[in-house]
């Protein structure tokens, strides 16, 4: 998809080449600014004769050059003019052979980690010292009809510390937490990591994974205003 | 009609052009996003002692530590220029200098690998799920 996008790009860059030199008529059209609104659809005021312009949709919504582990020297935040940029290794190349999703660095690090792709250190004086593991799952009950949310501290002590969540962050006692996804947007909670550094929180059923049971949602029912009316 | 006929044939194609080249700078212009998911840039000192900002690729660091060597035993705050780090601290084996000082990764005289940002530049995640929302929320 975003190859193409980039094809697209290239060959109309081209056909702007050569066709404003033939004409000398090459308009100016303003560049989208750093912190621009994504624009969904662009009004050119060109006499178009295919479909109109004003109405192209950016059906993803994407901003300017966001295609995922671009180089460095054309991520839009490394300099290109320092010396240093060109030695920079490239995330394309890194995660290649890596399991992949849809979102994030488009990797899944666990199934990463798991089927020993990579093999990250545990202690900085000790490559083949093991992380100490928790295997106990929590599950919370969440609101309304969403699928309640399934922790795995199994696969969070394979890279992290207890003393990383606990205490700060996380109270370890039942109803001692509260957890709303506005938060964990702005980044409290699971947000500390998650849409940040973990995998982004638009991963809805990676948390959101155990649907409430037919009793849970009778309840729900009973207590909605649809079934009041 | 002839001539009527050329001329809406070169507006059509001026038109085309057109379209081309609005649809070929929205996808060229590289000025926002597209850095690698979890990219943090450093810049509470940098600019003002006129070096590029800090880059750390978090992608690039994960791939070789778990995150409890840097987070638990390093002591890296989860909050992205959180940590007061500067370049005598990590002189000293702190931070980031727990690691590069020439003996587990390469050292601090290679200043512009990790000193490698556009200048100017606010400290943060990039490309957080926030970062990329359609509507922004606050902060």
């Amino acid at each position: 998809m975003t190859d193409r996008a980039s094809i697209i790009a290239v060959l109309s860059a081209l056909a702007i080449a050569a066709g404003g030199a033939a004409l000398g008529t090459a308009g100016q059209v303003p560049q989208p600014a750093g912190d621009a609104p994504i624009i969904i659809a662009q009004a050119t005021g060109a006499q178009a004769t295919g479909p109109s312009a004003a109405n192209t949709f950016n059906r993803l919504m994407k901003r300017p050059g966001s295609e995922p582990n671009i180089q460095p020297s054309k991520d839009g935040i490394h300099d290109p003019a320092n010396p240093g940029t060109a030695l920079l290794q490239w995330p394309s190349e890194a995660f290649a052979g890596f399991p992949r999703t849809n979102d994030g660095n488009r990797v899944d690090w666990v199934k990463t980690l798991a089927a020993g792709l990579i093999r990250p250190w545990t202690e900085l004086e000790d490559p083949e010292a093991e992380p100490f593991l928790m295997d106990l799952t929590i599950v919370r009950q969440v609101k309304g009809s969403m699928p309640n949310v399934v922790y795995p501290h199994l696969e969070h002590t394979q890279w992290l510390d207890c003393t990383n969540c606990h205490d700060e962050i996380f109270v370890p006692e039942k109803g001692a937490n509260q957890i709303s996804m506005a938060g964990i947007l702005l980044g409290q909670k699971c947000g500390i990591c998650h849409g940040r550094v973990a995998f982004p929180i638009s991963d809805c059923r990676r948390c959101h994974s155990q649907p409430k049971t037919a009793e849970e949602l009778r309840q729900l029912s009973e207590k909605s205003s649809w079934a009041k009316q | 009609m002839r001539a009527s006929k050329r001329r809406s044939l070169a507006l059509g194609i001026m038109g085309l052009l057109f379209v081309a080249l609005s649809v070929g700078t929205w996808f060229a212009s590289s000025d926002d996003a597209a850095a690698e998911y979890g990219d943090v840039i450093i810049n509470n000192y940098s600019d003002d002692a006129a070096m590029r900002p800090v880059i750390f690729p978090h992608w690039f660091h994960r791939i070789r530590f778990r995150c409890k060597v840097c987070h638990a035993d390093l002591g890296f705050r989860f909050k992205a220029g959180g940590n007061d780090i500067n370049m005598l601290k990590i002189f000293d084996g702190e931070y980031c200098g727990a690691c590069h000082n020439g003996r587990i990764a390469w050292g601090v005289e290679n200043c512009v690998l990790c000193h490698s940002g556009k200048p100017n530049m606010k400290t943060g995640v990039h490309n957080s799920t926030s970062d990329r929302l359609v509507a922004p929320v606050g902060r």
